[in-house]
């Protein structure tokens, strides 16, 4: 039986990804940025997961206007890093899981989460930036992923309540895989901000502390939160934060936060990152040691 | 019906609903065909015959071809397509930003260097009346 151990919820910021691949980590504007990730990467190389379960959305990459999943599962071998308009970025081609990712697919629309399979499918910024920011520059990735992309362009998005449901599915689907592993799943996207309009560059700090406290605290809060507080208070962009609610949704009832970083601005974006464990795994991890 | 009037309240923010989807698509699928090189190529070589390619209204390829990327947003154009369209250009997001809102690149840079636009009276157009 396979089993999620931790989550962890990062922004996505494409200029993230481009200051890395340019070398400009420790330039001033970028060094306080990447120092806060630091540590997530060594937790993240200690927990060495078996599998990652990615959320994300395409930003008009993969899929366009043209066919507007809500939630796209991809089951493929393996996705290639997309040219976004300036070639692909230089990182490694992200490797799948598809025996996991077709037992998801499956388990979760005989669930009546009625998501759409994905055979081929280019990774853009929103896939490919978590895994920098987590993982560094190695050759390969250190482990494979499920992408499973998210709506969050064309209103309506999914609601927070959907979202939230969704990973408790994916929490019951992946317990009943067959085989040991041990998964992490990502949310990403986030935090405020706002690339459009004249209220480009928007941002609510005190929003987003609150967002972080309130996945331990008050998760009934985010779960009920309607799509036009996120657009108000968080930016029209900031709505990409109901994909968080997958991840925590895909966690047990009793997690622990181990790790949080908050640092504006990347860009245009408030940049969060928070990590949770669940409890049970911790106190396994515990016993054993 | 769902009714997302309430989202127009918000100052300086064109939700991408239905009615803008609707306008917007060609003008976003022709940043969509920005995609690849090739197509980067043929437009920047000649704008006007390119733009021909796309069932685009006269505003729309006004927006195009004069850089208004408020403008474009205007017309049913959305952020992530228009980006293409800046990327082509070698226009950053920041750029594009503070052109959105009356600002230079580097006046954009310095406010969010500062912490970025304040939400403080942003939430509601009548708050700013």
């Amino acid at each position: 039986m396979a089993r999620i151990i931790a989550g962890l919820a990062t922004s996505h910021v494409p200029a993230i990804g481009a200051a890395m691949d340019l070398g400009r980590t420790e330039e001033p504007y970028w060094k306080p940025l990447f120092d806060g990730y630091e540590a997530a990467r060594k937790w993240l190389a200690d927990v060495a997961p078996d599998v990652v379960i990615l959320v994300y959305n395409d930003h008009g990459t993969a899929f366009s206007l043209e066919v507007i999943p809500t939630y796209a599962i991809g089951v493929a071998r393996e996705f290639p890093p997309a040219d976004e308009g300036w070639g692909p970025r230089p990182v490694p081609v992200v490797k799948g899981h598809p025996r996991l990712a077709w037992h998801l697919a499956e388990s979760l629309i005989l669930d009546e989460f009625d998501l759409t399979i994905v055979n081929e499918m280019d990774v853009d910024h929103g896939l490919t930036v978590p895994l920098s920011v987590t993982c560094g520059q190695p050759e390969a990735w250190p482990f494979p992923v499920v992408p499973l992309s998210v709506n969050v362009i064309q209103y309506p998005p999914p609601t927070g309540k959907r979202c939230f449901d969704l990973g408790r599915a994916i929490r019951k689907a992946v317990a009943e895989y067959d085989d040991d592993l041990r998964v992490v799943i990502f949310g990403t996207g986030g935090m405020s901000h706002q690339l459009h309009g004249e209220r480009a560059g928007v941002i609510n700090s005190k929003f987003d502390r609150r967002f972080l406290d309130d996945m331990t605290r008050n998760q009934r809060r985010l779960i009920d939160m309607p799509h036009i507080e996120y657009v108000r208070e968080a930016g029209a962009e900031g709505i990409e934060l109901v994909m968080w609610l997958i991840m925590l949704g895909a966690l047990d009832e009793g997690i622990t936060e181990v790790y949080r970083h908050y640092h504006v601005p990347a860009s245009n974006t408030a940049t969060g990152l928070i990590i949770f464990e669940n409890d049970a795994e911790r106190a396994a991890l515990a016993k054993a040691s | 019906m769902v009714d997302t009037d309430a989202f127009e309240d918000i100052p300086g923010t064109y939700l991408f609903n239905k009615d803008r989807c609707h306008e917007g698509y060609h003008l976003n699928m022709f940043c969509m065909s920005l995609m690849t090189a090739q197509n980067r190529e043929a437009f920047l070589a000649d704008e006007p015959g390119y733009l021909d390619r796309f069932p685009l209204t006269e505003e729309q390829r006004r927006c195009v071809l004069e850089r208004d990327w408020l403008g474009m947003i205007h017309v049913g154009g959305n952020i992530y397509y228009t980006s293409k369209l800046g990327a082509t250009l070698g226009r950053s997001f920041q750029y594009m930003a503070g052109a959105m809102s009356g600002l230079t690149q580097e006046e954009y840079r310095a406010m969010m260097a500062a912490g970025g636009r304040s939400i403080e009276g942003n939430r509601s157009k009548s708050e700013q009346e």
